[in-house]
């Protein structure tokens, strides 16, 4: 089966006055028709300018190599007429922030008619219907009355649920949710999800979750790949990599997650060191410098994404890969 | 007009100023437009009997007559009319070209802006007067003319005002949002960038009303635009000033229209500018 993704040796690098700025370092993933990935990663890991690169969005001074195939055809390069056909209609992105992702000046029917209009070639009163359906279908009151009113008499819950509305009124093959939840509060990031978890039921189509927040994820998604400084480290079926770690980060991570039963905690356990910034030179393991297994071969010899040793079981076959020397077992 | 709509009306009547500006040019423009149908005289009708009279209600010349014994009041309307129009047409075509001037240099950006904006800089480097007079000594005098000309460089500032909102405007999250939805660089800039400047478009072209009014006062003053017989708020004034001491009331007539006529608008334009800027209001 082709998958609905596939990013192979992506790098997408900056140019800045300091020199190259390596956003994403080689990252490679496969999006299986249907599935649901998770992409976790502290601010600045790549894991958003992975999906940008993957959309087309990235500015001019962005060099981007590699390939990205959805569904088998190639992304990177392609003419912008050929990115429109798919981009927003069978590949389609919603954004952290809802309260700017829709254009102020227009009204909401409009912005949403138009996606249908534009790419399914239907008139503007069919689309306005397929419009009110689908703003039903996202629980939004009183269809009809929205579509006439602007962004700025919305709210943010509701905003984000038109940018969902939109980006699923083609029928999407992809959804690559960015953070689609973190401008919202808790009890709206809950109904957002279970929106995202119906619609994904219904269309059978295939969900990128973009967060830093392991919660978020866990409740939905199948596989969870976890970004560090523009790599992708690792790469497991979720039960597996929450039950399981096997990267020191993945640990660690899942450390800082708060629990509720657990017993009462003095502080909340951090991650020791930062983050590498930007431009900064990295040792062959990135994670090095923070990580508590770390040792000499760390510094020298870049791991690899490779099979996790006891994996490679008979009923989930190599479906976990680690980037470590030292994997947790 | 969207978003603009209700609330920018509402700011705009809570401004008596800009208000009543309003309600003196909507004056102005009706007593231009139907002024002619309440008094028999025309502008080219020479009045042997009255020549140079002064205004009385008796002779039906109520502002007057020129040397020529031409009624005032026709000709102080008709130049009117013709003042507005100018000041209107050529604020459409600055509306209309550098608008999608504007828009196309700032969305594009990188080289297309650069040659663009260079492109308007030449033109605005050009000495106006010289070019008028440059055209019209080719081209020879005509009305026409004037619009082409006041045409060509009224829309430079409109282009860079809009091509500023525009950088600003590429940079949301919206227009990635387009752009992520499949739209192409057309519709982006027509349907996503264009709705989005529209408030600072209106106030520039409320205000480039009466610079274009007076300047094509200025030049017809110069004798370089509206031409014998015709008649512009310029010439009219530019024939009073001549007889000012004997004849006060024919520069007084045209040049109080103009006066009032630019303070108005200016006003206006003053007023809607703070009533569509919701972040000052």
């Amino acid at each position: 089966m082709i998958p609905t993704l596939s990013v192979d040796e992506l790098t997408v690098r900056f140019a800045h006055r300091t020199g190259t700025l390596e956003a994403v370092a080689g990252a490679s993933l496969r999006i299986e028709p249907g599935e649901c990935v998770g992409i976790v990663g502290e601010s600045g890991s790549g894991k958003t300018q992975l999906f940008l690169a993957a959309m087309g969005l990235l500015r001019g001074h962005a060099k981007v190599s590699g390939s990205i195939r959805f569904a088998g055809n190639e992304l990177l390069g392609a003419k912008a007429a050929a990115l429109n056909r798919v981009r927003g209609s069978k590949l389609t992105m919603i954004f952290q922030d809802p309260m700017t992702s829709l254009t102020p000046h227009l009204r909401i029917g409009t912005q949403l008619a138009e996606v249908l209009v534009c790419h399914l070639g239907v008139s503007w009163s069919e689309a306005r219907s397929a419009a009110v359906r689908m703003l039903e279908h996202v629980r939004i009151p009183d269809p009809k009355r929205r579509l006439k009113q602007y962004p700025y008499e919305l709210s943010g819950g509701m905003r984000q649920r038109v940018m969902l509305a939109m980006s699923l009124l083609c029928k999407p093959d992809l959804l690559i949710a960015d953070e689609p939840t973190t401008a919202l509060d808790v009890t709206l990031q809950a109904q957002i999800m279970e929106l995202l978890r119906a619609a994904r039921g219904e269309t059978g189509m295939a969900l990128v979750l973009i967060s830093h927040d392991l919660g978020v994820i866990a409740g939905l998604a199948d596989r969870i790949l976890v970004m560090y400084a523009g790599r992708i480290v690792e790469n497991a079926a979720a039960d597996e990599l929450l039950r399981r770690p096997r990267h020191p980060y993945t640990a660690e991570l899942l450390k800082c997650v708060p629990s509720l039963s657990g017993p009462r905690l003095a502080r909340m356990p951090t991650l020791p060191g930062q983050p590498p910034q930007p431009g900064e030179v990295l040792q062959a393991c990135p994670f090095a410098p923070r990580c508590p297994r770390a040792a000499e071969r760390c510094r020298v010899e870049p791991p690899v994404l490779a099979v996790a040793a006891g994996a490679a079981n008979a009923t989930n076959a190599a479906n976990a890969y680690v980037a470590c020397h030292f994997p947790l077992s | 007009m969207s978003v603009l709509g209700d609330d920018a009306i509402r700011r705009l009547r809570a401004r008596p100023a800009a208000v009543s500006a309003l309600l003196i040019i909507t004056a102005v423009l009706l007593i231009a437009l139907l002024g002619p149908w309440l008094n028999p005289n025309n502008t080219q009708t020479l009045d042997w009997l009255h020549v140079a009279a002064g205004p009385t209600l008796q002779s039906a010349h109520w502002f007057g007559t020129d040397r020529l014994g031409r009624d005032l009041y026709a000709r102080t309307l008709a130049g009117a009319r013709v003042s507005v129009a100018i000041g209107l047409v050529a604020s459409m075509i600055s509306i209309l070209v550098g608008v999608s001037y504007g828009a196309i240099a700032g969305y594009i950006g990188g080289r297309t802006d650069h040659l663009m904006m260079r492109v308007i800089e030449i033109l605005s480097g050009l000495p106006l007067i010289f070019f008028v007079i440059f055209l019209t000594v080719i081209f020879g005098r005509s009305e026409y003319l004037l619009f082409v000309s006041i045409g060509a460089v009224g829309w430079l500032t409109m282009a860079r005002i809009v091509r500023g909102q525009t950088l600003s405007i590429r940079q949301q999250e919206y227009i990635a949002a387009a752009v992520a939805g499949g739209a192409g660089t057309g519709r982006i800039i027509a349907k996503h960038v264009v709705p989005n400047v529209i408030g600072p478009v209106i106030v520039y072209a409320t205000l480039t009303v009466p610079q274009i009014i007076l300047f094509e006062s200025f030049l017809s003053f110069l004798g370089l635009g509206i031409q014998e017989p015709g008649a512009s708020l310029g010439t009219l004034i530019a024939e009073g000033v001549g007889e000012m001491e004997a004849a006060p009331w024919m520069l007084l007539v045209p040049g109080s229209f103009l006066a009032v006529l630019l303070l108005c608008l200016n006003i206006f334009g003053d007023g809607l500018r703070d009533a569509l800027d919701v972040k000052e209001a």
